[in-house]
């Protein structure tokens, strides 16, 4: 599970810096994932943009105007040095009369400002539309799988770690919001200005041109080779940043096991052995995309000199003017840059549609359907908590039953135990008891109702639910307890507290109801922990429950609070109880034995005593060693 | 951040020579526009085409020589960085590695982690941006004043008022967005928060239906970042257009009065184009220097994260480091448990104290109360020693006690009538093995498992351990045995066969005293009993302390040690308890039916 979802991108929020300096992995240097499906992801993608079209046009007009503005203006400052210069010359040549034309230069001068002026103004306007577009979309896109989760099963969570989901949510859908940000525009621009830079070139000069031109495919060469290697060593060394991490987190987590048997040395050992092969891949990606610019720079500097010694011979010849050659420099200059990012655009596209195509992917999962039969009863009259399993057959696989023909009747304010070993597959019961998951056979029906014929979220309200697993959220005391019901009346919230001895302990807190459970809920102990969401099932008030009796990690005296607590709340309400202490279980109306994923056998204690099955070896064991205390099973 | 600069100490000479190829290259850099200028002035101007060609092979050498010192400089910047990366990344997982528990639960292990990889990370990163940019920019900012005064002092005063412009600018804007920066990462995180429980709640939530409640809460979350967001990028959508626009004007400038002063016949035409060439690199490095100032702060935080670490001393002080000029004392005990005496005389030592706890007291750093106050008690060979008590009551503190995972503030701790202080770490704890309440599961196959436990232990010795663990019916079932290969954390088998494991991995070790946890909690109870019954003859004459919140786990103890609030309340058998101490009673009679605890 990631660990720090958001950071997994080391850029500002406003996006990747613009022709930035090279980091640990420049864009483009590393190797991107390559999308299943281009065209159909970017069509999906650009039906989020649909909404923002004339927006869209908008930024793309500015963003076009912007780059024509931009890329004039050296070739108009090249004609104020041609001004600068003719009458320096005439003066330097002692023409009579001659004199710079100052009026003239001020003119062009003014006009290139102008110039300046309107094209920042237009890139700011591209950006600040931009941004809205850009973030308008991404909040569209994380709405949309947000609620597309509260539709899916919970097959699909449990299929799935919440850290390849959470990285979905955050980590894509953020680099889809940095390439509509940044890079959308970029491409524009960056195409823009190598079409405008040749067409102005070739208006100065095309042998000029040719020469620029000819450097290009150094230019290219250069940057595929180097990228090829790059990706290579980046590669590598995120490989062994991954192993080496992978060590720290293994070592750290298991610090108190590594002091017990004494392996520090090991560890160390084993830790720099990683370290040196880290050390080795990482100067060399380092290294390699370092010479990138010196290189790129260098080609440029040739161009640069042919220029300059191609040009002054022109000039000489009176086929161009010193100002075209300044504006030529310009160009040039300006040249290098448009190609590289274009060359990255391909990168960034890739890694975009890759990105969209996992968000989209989560968005196409399928869903629960709602009630195959909307017009049957959505609601009982008077639930009554009387539940029966006929014949119900279930695996989580197709393929793989756990439950071949499984019959069971509960009446109502019955209790019911179920026992067996780890991974009997008591969350089964759980998971079709509350319609989490769908049966492949057979029936279970709530006063006789088959409940694929009600509403989920019905059928969900007629339980309720106390997990060993709490589930409590960072908000107070007094939400978490009102999660059982909305709109309950402070009253209501307090006295379901007190009837889950949660009351005494919530008041010696400094703030009491509205103390503020932190992330981790760890303000509170583990068995307050259960208090609390036993008073949120009180609350709820529902005819059915499902409990998961106390754990091993509650201390003695909260554990007979807690045990209070659920006899207050099992009191007349059908209960099925996954049972630890023996107490309970011969109190129960009927013991289900679980193992494997099937109940093997049903009955009270009695009876199931009598059978010599599975229970009571269970049962008999127990007092084989001593004869005491609960049925540790968990 | 600069006491982490302490690790570049060794590659001074070579950062030097960094320093000094990126002044080269620098110095290369600037003299081409001098170049353009000489051959605009005295070549077109005068119409010299054989020095336009000479000036232009010149040119063309300056740019090798500017490309090879930048490549060169690239290549020893790498490695610098990466040696410190190297150096600092081992100095912290060393230093983490001698860490007792005190000092993990004080920085989290979390953070531990973090801070051994995403931090270091970091800062190796900026460490190459300083040596590869950070030296560059001013180099080219100072470089290009100079040159520019030298082409024309006069002219540079308008950079004298367009550069504190410039700088204005960013300091404003910066000041404007970084406010946003940080509540955005702050909306980011809370996002995340929401999301998360969202997740691991799904069961509840659904349960209770409340859906479109959280669905609700996330819109709410989304919209607030949302806001930010599109706030930030607008900010940040005024930086780059007026830079340039800033610059630009700056040219304009340049351009208006160096006709003026070509006018004066103070300039050249190429000069003038060589200073407009100049004022862009020097702005351009101001902008660079500008981006610095960005990574720093970042790279800061996560420096003053691993100077907390480096800076932690462990509490727990081995006496093989402390003392390792004396070296006779740290030798005295080391060799002797694990002597061949020693285990020749084990038998000897049956029903003798092997541990003792004389009026031992310990208070967590921070803690108003001594988790266990004035503890005195003793555990004999072949006996086994029970502690129960509620959460909170001291006893996995007596555990870590016993490990010196910590040391005990008052009273002393003796293990074969040594003090523990003056046992050497590695050799004390080869004596003892324990299974922690959490168990830990390396990568690696079962057989690595099981054998961390004793390095050099045989096939024969790994199997036994596992029979007697009751791990060896589940190990076998696995198609590779004991070759398996486990994930980081066992995620690939259940709870009770990583707990199974756990007492394997001790139980190989063979050691004089065993240390169970509340280590029997993810077993069925089939596999419990079977467990207890073989531990019986495996252990053999070592003694054993367990761990446990239960009474039928330790109602056959020997010696039953009830704690409660840290304080001892009784000790006994269960029937000697049952009589005397109350707190014993009431723990009984909550987890047993009147009848079964008679």
């Amino acid at each position: 599970m990631s660990k720090h979802p958001g950071n997994g991108h080391n850029r500002p929020p406003g996006g990747r810096p613009a022709g930035g300096p090279p980091g640990f992995g420049p864009p483009g240097m590393m190797p991107g994932a390559k999308p299943k499906n281009f065209k159909a992801t970017l069509g999906r993608l650009l039906t989020y943009l649909k909404p923002f079209r004339l927006r869209l046009v908008i930024v793309f007009i500015t963003a076009i105007l912007s780059t024509l503005f931009s890329i004039i203006s050296p070739r108009v400052l090249g004609h104020a040095t041609d001004v600068l210069l003719a009458g320096w010359q005439d003066k330097f040549n002692n023409v009579a009369g001659a004199a710079i034309d100052f009026k003239g230069i001020a003119f062009i001068l003014a006009i290139l400002a102008l110039l300046y002026v309107v094209s920042s103004l237009f890139a700011l306007l591209q950006q600040y539309l931009m941004a809205k577009v850009a973030q308008k979309v991404v909040f569209q896109m994380r709405e949309d799988v947000n609620n597309k989760l509260g539709r899916l099963p919970l097959k699909f969570f449990d299929a799935r770690s919440n850290g390849d989901v959470l990285s979905r949510i955050v980590n894509d859908v953020d680099n889809v919001a940095n390439t509509l940000q940044q890079s959308l525009t970029q491409m524009i621009t960056s195409v823009v200005t190598l079409v405008g830079i040749i067409i102005m070139m070739l208006m100065i000069s095309p042998l000029l041109t040719l020469i620029l031109v000819l450097t290009l495919p150094l230019s290219f060469i250069v940057i595929g080779a180097i990228a090829k290697q790059s990706q290579r060593h980046f590669k590598s060394q995120q490989d062994q940043l991954g192993k080496l991490n992978g060590h720290v987190e293994e070592m750290f987590t298991g610090h108190t096991i590594v002091k017990a048997f004494g392996r520090e040395k090991q560890s160390i050992e084993h830790f720099e052995q990683m370290n040196d092969k880290l050390y080795d891949s990482s100067w060399k990606a380092q290294f390699i995309s370092g010479i990138m610019m010196p290189l790129m720079g260098f080609i440029g500097n040739i161009g640069y000199v042919l220029i300059c010694v191609v040009g002054g011979i022109q000039m000489i010849n009176q086929v161009i003017t010193v100002g075209d050659i300044q504006a030529f420099l310009q160009y040039a200059r300006q040249f290098t840059q448009p190609i590289m990012q274009t060359a990255n655009i391909a990168n960034i596209i890739q890694s975009t549609i890759a990105s969209a195509e996992r968000v989209f992917e989560l968005m196409d999962e399928e869903e629960e359907v709602e009630v195959d039969n909307p017009s049957a009863t959505s609601q009982l009259k008077n639930p009554q908590g009387n539940v029966s399993f006929n014949h119900v057959k279930f695996g989580y696989s197709e393929d793989k039953l756990l439950m071949q023909d499984m019959n069971l009747h509960v009446n109502s304010g019955q209790t019911i135990a179920i026992v067996g070993p780890t991974g009997a597959g008591k969350t089964t019961l759980v998971n079709l008891l509350m319609r989490f998951y769908n049966l492949q056979g057979g029936q279970i029906t709530i006063d006789g109702v088959p409940i694929d014929q009600l509403q989920r979220s019905y059928v969900r309200s007629l339980f309720g639910m106390v997990l060993q697993d709490t589930w409590l959220f960072n908000g107070t005391i007094r939400d978490n307890i009102a999660y059982g019901r909305a709109n309950a009346t402070e009253q209501e919230i307090v006295a379901a507290a007190k009837a889950a001895h949660a009351d005494h302990f919530i008041r010696t807190l400094p703030e009491g109801y509205d103390t503020v459970l932190n992330e981790e809920a760890s303000n509170i102990s583990s068995g307050q922990k259960q208090l609390l969401t036993i008073a949120r099932a009180i609350l709820a008030d529902p005819p059915m429950l499902i409990l998961d009796e106390a754990t091993s990690s509650v201390d003695t005296r909260t554990e007979v609070q807690i045990q209070q607590a659920m006899n207050n709340l099992m009191h007349g309400r059908t209960s099925f109880v996954i049972a630890h202490r023996l107490s309970t279980i011969k109190d129960a109306d009927l013991i289900l034995v679980m193992n494997q994923g099937s109940v093997i056998e049903q009955g009270t204690h009695d009876e199931l005593l009598a059978a010599g099955g599975f229970y009571a070896d269970l049962y008999q064991s127990q007092f084989a060693n001593g004869g005491s205390g609960e049925v540790e099973l968990e | 951040m600069l006491q982490l600069m302490r690790y570049l100490k060794p590659y001074g000479l070579t950062i030097i020579f960094i320093i000094a190829l990126i002044l080269l290259q620098s110095l290369a850099d600037l003299y081409l526009p001098t170049l353009m200028s000489d051959i605009v002035n005295n070549g077109i101007v005068q119409q010299n085409t054989g020095y336009i060609w000479k000036m232009g092979g010149f040119m063309l050498a300056v740019s090798v020589f500017g490309t090879i010192f930048s490549v060169l400089a690239s290549l020893y910047a790498s490695k610098v960085s990466s040696a410190f990366g190297k150096v600092v990344r081992q100095r912290v997982f060393s230093k983490v590695e001698s860490f007792s528990i005190q000092e993990f639960d004080k920085l989290g292990t979390a953070s531990l982690i973090t801070r051994t990889t995403n931090d270091i990370n970091q800062v190796q990163q900026v460490i190459l941006m300083i040596l590869r940019m950070m030296v560059m920019a001013p180099l080219m900012c100072i470089g290009g004043i100079i040159m520019a005064l030298y082409k024309d002092a006069q002219l540079s005063l308008v950079l004298l008022v367009v550069i504190p412009i410039l700088i204005i600018t960013i300091l404003l804007i910066s000041r404007v967005a970084m406010p946003y920066f940080k509540i955005m990462q702050k909306k980011l995180d809370r996002i995340n928060l929401v999301l998360r429980e969202g997740l691991t709640g799904i069961r509840v939530i659904r349960a209770f239906n409340r859906t479109a409640y959280e669905a609700e809460r996330f819109t709410d979350a989304n919209k607030d970042l949302m806001n930010t967001a599109v706030k930030v990028n607008q900010i940040m959508a005024f930086m780059m257009p007026l830079m340039m626009l800033l610059m630009n004007l700056c040219v304009i400038a340049i351009v208006w009065f160096g006709s003026f002063r070509i006018d004066m016949g103070e300039m050249m035409i190429g000069d003038l184009m060589a200073f407009i060439q100049y004022a862009m690199q020097i702005m351009f490095s101001l902008l660079m220097m500008s981006m610095m100032f960005v990574m720093i702060p970042r790279a800061q935080a996560s420096a003053v994260r691993i100077n907390e670490v480096l800076n932690t001393e462990p509490t727990v002080v081995d006496i093989a480091t402390a003392q390792s000029n004396d070296s006779d004392k740290a030798n005295l005990h080391s060799y002797q448990p694990s002597s061949a005496v020693e285990q020749q005389s084990r038998a000897a030592l049956r029903g003798e104290v092997i541990l003792s706890f004389d009026n031992v007291s310990y208070t967590y750093p921070g803690a108003e109360k001594p988790a266990v106050d004035k503890l005195s008690f003793q555990c004999r060979s072949g006996e086994v020693t029970a502690i129960i008590g509620g959460t909170g009551s001291g006893k996995s503190t007596i555990i870590q006690l016993i490990e010196r995972f910590f040391d005990c503030n008052e009273g002393e701790i003796s293990f074969k009538d040594i003090e523990l202080k003056d046992w050497e770490l590695h050799a004390l704890r080869n004596n003892i093995a324990l299974v922690p309440q959490k168990t830990t599961i390396f990568s690696g196959t079962v057989a690595d498992n099981i054998r961390y436990g004793k390095e050099d232990a045989t096939d024969v010795e790994i199997k036994q351990a596992a029979t007697v663990a009751q791990a060896l019916p589940f190990i076998e079932r696995m198609e590779q045995g004991f070759d398996t290969v486990l994930a980081q954390g066992g995620t690939n088998i259940s709870g009770g066969q990583k707990q199974r494991l756990s007492i394997a991995r001790a139980l190989v070790r063979k050691p004089d005293l065993y240390l169970f946890d509340d280590s029997f909690s993810a077993l069925d109870y089939k596999t419990d009993s079977a467990l207890r019954a073989a531990l019986k003859t495996y252990i053999g004459d070592a003694a054993m302390i367990v761990v446990a919140q239960r009474v039928s786990t330790v109602m056959n103890a020997e010696q039953i040690i009830v704690l409660d609030e840290g304080v001892i309340v009784g000790k006994g058998t269960h029937e000697q308890l049952l009589q005397s101490c109350d707190v014993y009673r009431e723990i009984v009679q909550s987890q047993l039916s009147e009848e079964e605890s008679a």
